[in-house]
């Protein structure tokens, strides 16, 4: 049922990976802990099939006054979807999938990749709520040249109240161009509710690695009817003292510069009631064995207020087969 | 207070054993995140090339695993092929360049 790929010792056997953290956060003063697993499984079935899902389990403590602790836990599903490799330019899924609308999403939300504990703020723009659609995508690479590719993603996601797969009725969509050479990357997102209010959002990313550097830059704007927003992130580890796996080359400074603006007072989604600004300053420690240390202080200034947020975690990264196999 | 002592000690118990891992650098039992000898390689130019897809295509989003085991590596590729749009010729290239 499961096939072997055809180079070397490849085989296509099930994979689990994930992160499993235990991260701390001060906000304005109230500490929360919180331990958390996100385990993903990828099993591939035959040449051209991929199912694949990711789950968030999360414990939350946070001190009452009194000595004791309050705690939440949270347990669901991020996303469950059958990938069907269709041609070299056309993947099909369907299921419940992440929503394609800038890079945060389907990029950077793993625990295990983003820099920071905790998303910008304008991430839940074009996100339709939940972050999933429940429905249908095709994506995959248009063009893919040495100088340039191009690659796209379009969806429909129907209305599901379901608690696992809940979704908002919507479609949209994301169109990436990258310049390998100058690893350069631009790209814009659609999407459009299409319950209740239908409202269109808008978005565009750049993103920018210089060659040969272990300097990443990283912006996004989004656009929405009742508020906009951006995001720049830059990090960098130093090669200059050993290289990258050297003690020092495994720290890596993050700045994060953040603004929203709303446009009206209607408040549907998600982001802060009054225009806001926020900085985060990141010092992360790439420990050997997929582990992370992730440190940050941040201070939001807005009318009704500016507080810090003092956030630290560590992130282990595991990666192995789901079962023995040949 | 005494359970603020217990949730602490609930860390420490969690996080020692993460970070004695990472303390020690090698581990024998994974395949290292196949980044293979230059000189050794009979077909440098796959590697050269596959490698090269490997900086622009996945360390763009997230920083190398270090290491996993080549009974897994085809579904690591297709489910990178799905979630990062990569080319078939992209997906070949890191093929080759996990399983030299």
């Amino acid at each position: 049922m499961f096939c072997a790929a055809s180079f070397g010792t490849a085989q296509n056997t099930p994979l689990l990976s994930g992160g499993v953290g235990f991260l701390t956060n001060t906000n304005a003063g109230q500490t929360t802990y919180e331990p958390i697993i996100e385990p993903l499984l990828a099993a591939p079935i035959g040449n051209h099939f991929l199912v694949e899902s990711r789950a968030f389990l999360e414990e939350s403590f946070a001190p009452n006054g009194s000595g004791q602790y309050d705690h939440t836990h949270f347990i669901g599903l991020t996303y469950l979807q059958g990938d069907y490799i269709a041609t070299p330019h056309l993947t099909v899924v369907a299921g419940s999938f992440l929503i394609p609308f800038g890079t945060y999403n389907e990029r950077l939300s793993p625990i295990w990749i983003g820099n920071f504990q905790d998303g910008p703020l304008i991430t839940s723009l074009g996100l339709m709520s939940t972050g999933t659609g429940t429905g249908g995508q095709v994506r995959g690479s248009a063009i893919s040249r040495p100088k340039y590719s191009i690659d796209y993603a379009a969806y429909f996601s129907a209305r599901v109240s379901n608690q696992q797969f809940e979704a908002q009725r919507s479609a949209g969509g994301r169109a990436d161009l990258y310049l390998p050479e100058q690893r350069l990357e631009v790209g814009f997102s659609y999407g459009r509710l299409l319950q209740g209010t239908h409202e269109n959002f808008y978005g565009t990313h750049v993103w920018w690695e210089p060659k040969d550097t272990a300097f990443r830059l990283r912006s996004e704007f989004a656009r929405g009817h009742h508020a906009q927003g951006y995001w720049i992130e830059a990090d960098y580890r130093t090669q200059a003292f050993g290289g990258l796996d050297s003690w020092i080359g495994r720290f890596e400074p993050v700045i994060r510069m953040q603004q929203t603006f709303r446009r009206d007072t209607v408040v549907s989604d998600g982001l802060p009631l009054v225009n806001t600004q926020r900085v985060d300053f990141g010092l992360d420690y790439n420990l050997p064995h997929n582990t992370r240390i992730l440190t940050s202080y941040s201070r939001e200034f807005a009318s009704t207020g500016n507080f810090n947020i003092w956030e630290t975690g560590i992130v282990y990264r595991f990666l192995f087969p789901a079962w023995k196999g040949r | 207070m005494s359970s603020k002592r217990h949730l602490f000690t609930a860390v420490l118990l969690i996080s020692t054993p993460v970070l004695l891992r990472a303390a020690s650098q090698d581990d024998p039992s994974t395949a290292k995140a196949q980044k293979p000898a230059a000189a050794t390689h009979p077909a440098q130019q796959y590697v050269d090339q596959g490698e090269r897809i490997f900086q622009q295509q996945c360390s763009r989003c997230h920083n190398a695993p270090d290491g996993f085991s080549p009974r897994i590596s085809g579904t690591v590729v297709r489910h990178m092929r799905v979630r990062a749009s990569l080319s078939k010729h992209d997906e070949e290239e890191l093929l080759r360049f996990f399983n030299p």
